[in-house]
């Protein structure tokens, strides 16, 4: 079965990012397909690579790099809540004149025709957020 | 249908709203804080108990567990699954409604 995933919330906020996770981990286990996850709202902050929580704690933003390495998940970002809250890879900072980008591994920055994109070609839809 | 509910009974009107919505017979699965909704002797207990017997009532175990609530204070009628319960739950239903 295909799964699309919805993170609506930032990291180490409250617990979605963290479900989300546990969730596509375990569908993956059993052989379903995630289509992509989806970042939306203040959730693109689970999407720059300059997290840097302290070393006893779950790095929430590596975990979905390694997953996205280990299943070749497509982790989409969305651009109007990224570049509202920062999250910029080299496309974005060339237009915005920026310094320099700081997407994670494993993300891209996209629209919201991603998210409509992933609700219709999958056969489930699962929103995690606040 | 299945229903997850993530906040607590005790911050948000989200399990209220779902428990109101939701039809006869449907899944119900309680995620993250919505746990405590699950244990015995609180202003919503009885809520949640009726609750049980109209709809089919899930509760997140790793997130029991992260809380320390254990398995028997929970109301009768809640059953304990793991997340790949959680994602048989969302296989066998046609739709998945978060409530947040």
């Amino acid at each position: 079965m295909k799964f699309a995933i919805m993170v609506n919330e930032g990291p180490y906020t409250h617990q979605s990012s963290d479900s989300a996770y546990q969730f596509t981990k375990a569908a993956l286990k059993q052989g379903h397909e995630i289509f992509r996850v989806f970042f939306y709202h203040d959730g693109v902050n689970n999407g720059t690579r300059f997290t840097a929580p302290p070393q006893d704690d779950r790095h929430l933003v590596n975990r979905w790099s390694e997953l996205a390495e280990q299943h070749g998940l497509d982790l989409v970002v969305c651009v109007a809540a990224a570049q509202r809250r920062g999250v910029i890879d080299d496309k974005e900072a060339q237009r915005y004149g920026k310094d320099g980008n700081n997407i994670a591994p494993g993300f891209r920055i996209s629209g919201l025709g991603q998210l409509i994109e992933a609700g219709i070609q999958s056969d489930r839809l699962l929103v995690f957020g606040d | 249908m299945l229903h997850t509910v993530n906040k607590s009974p005790f911050e948000k009107n989200s399990l209220q709203t779902c428990l109101r919505l939701a039809k006869e017979g449907n899944d119900i699965l309680l995620i993250e804080d919505a746990v405590y909704a699950a244990t015995k002797g609180t202003s919503v207990s009885e809520m949640v108990a009726q609750a049980a017997t109209n709809f089919n009532l899930y509760v997140l175990g790793p997130d029991l567990l992260s809380r320390g609530v254990g398995q028997d204070e929970l109301i009768a009628g809640c059953e304990v699954v793991d997340y790949a319960g959680f994602v048989r739950l969302a296989t066998e239903n046609d739709k998945v409604q978060s409530w947040l």
